[in-house]
């Protein structure tokens, strides 16, 4: 079956509560052909997700059915008042809707235990501040493998629901063989392993998926 | 009218900048973006800069009076300000605010006081000389405002 790519930009939500970085980074966004919304606290981006109140993180499935928004990545500041870039990847990572959209820190603080705790805590990556342009080119493969892991359960769902023989590869098997190469043809799954580490500093050390968490097969919403 | 010698004039100045180290390799980063779909961005993105940071350095002041002696909030304002100085490359402002956060990391008051005097002057110098630079651009056409001048 074919598989629909989107034609759209991939949209990425950045937050940060400084102007003047706010600016900087959604012009650095756009200018690598990203749709960008930027809001300049947890709680607003927390709200532009979907996610209501307190207890965002057992809220709000039903309400995702319908969601109109479709974030492909998140990028936000590490130090901010009221919620952190930190408190904020984990009330993503504890939604069951948004724990898989890759979320991105910055920060203009070099601090190894601060990046490692937010690479712990599921951080994709770790940007030091200033970000440059050079930087935007690798949140195109975060947002890439997260899709492939979509694309995988609902293909085994295609397959399952004709009843046929499974002749395609075991679908969860999610190791390093999903990995895409960062080029613009994301049905290109090439073995070309774009997500290890670039090689230098610690902020640049990426976590493996080792979650192949089955994804909710409907409350994510479709690209279309 | 002389457009070419204007914008010559715009990246003298925008050279003397960088020599005397008012602006670093940032600010070149921050010029990369700017294009035909944004040819003010520089500009705008500097005017956001000096409002910001102008509000930030007043908010310091009134907390350097409410709270005297409280280094690490006087450090933690501080913080924030060398942020948006290293995002714009704005490199006197911004040693002013690192040396700032020594002198806290001291308990040294009289050399936060004289830092903050200093970071003040630095704000209004680069503030007026980039006013002139964007003003020289201006003049100089279209031309001159929406492409990278020659350094």
């Amino acid at each position: 079956m074919a598989v629909a790519i989107a034609e759209a930009p991939f949209h990425v939500l950045a937050v940060d509560d400084s102007l003047p970085d706010r600016k900087l980074i959604e012009r650095l966004l756009k200018t690598s052909s990203f749709q960008v919304t930027t809001v300049d606290s947890g709680t607003k981006a927390l709200e532009f997700l979907g996610l209501h109140g307190e207890d965002a993180s057992i809220s709000v499935h039903a309400d995702h059915l319908d969601v109109e928004v479709n974030v492909n990545l998140i990028i936000t500041d590490y130090c901010m008042p009221g919620m952190t870039g930190y408190d904020l990847l984990k009330k993503i990572k504890e939604s069951s809707s948004l724990r898989d959209i890759p979320v991105v820190i910055m920060s203009s603080e070099n601090i190894p235990s601060r990046i490692n705790r937010c690479l712990e805590e599921g951080a994709n990556e770790f940007f030091l501040k200033p970000v440059r342009l050079s930087d935007m080119s690798k949140l195109k493969p975060h947002i890439m493998k997260s899709r492939c892991k979509e694309h995988y359960h609902q293909e085994e769902d295609d397959l399952l629901s004709n009843s046929d023989s499974n002749t395609s590869s075991n679908p969860t098997n999610n190791s390093s063989s999903d990995t895409i190469s960062n080029n613009s043809n994301p049905t290109n799954y090439s073995s070309n392993p774009t997500d290890n580490s670039s090689g230098d500093s610690s902020s640049a050390r990426k976590r493996k998926a080792a979650d192949d968490e089955i994804l909710p097969k409907t409350s994510r919403p479709r690209h279309s | 009218m002389d457009y070419s010698n204007l914008r010559r004039q715009a990246a003298s100045m925008k050279k003397v900048l960088f020599d005397q180290g008012h602006l670093d390799e940032q600010f070149r980063q921050v010029e990369d973006l700017q294009d035909e779909a944004s040819p003010n961005f520089v500009e705008e993105v500097v005017v956001v800069f000096f409002k910001d940071s102008g509000r930030l350095i007043s908010n310091l002041e009134q907390a350097l009076e409410k709270y005297p002696r409280d280094f690490n909030r006087w450090d933690a304002y501080m913080q924030q300000l060398k942020g948006s100085c290293s995002s714009i490359g704005a490199s006197r402002m911004k040693n002013e605010c690192m040396s700032f956060r020594d002198n806290c990391g001291k308990g040294n008051v009289e050399g936060c006081m004289g830092c903050l005097q200093k970071l003040k002057r630095e704000h209004a110098i680069l503030r007026q000389k980039l006013e002139s630079y964007f003003q020289l651009l201006r003049q100089a056409g279209p031309a001159g405002a929406a492409t990278r001048p020659v350094m």
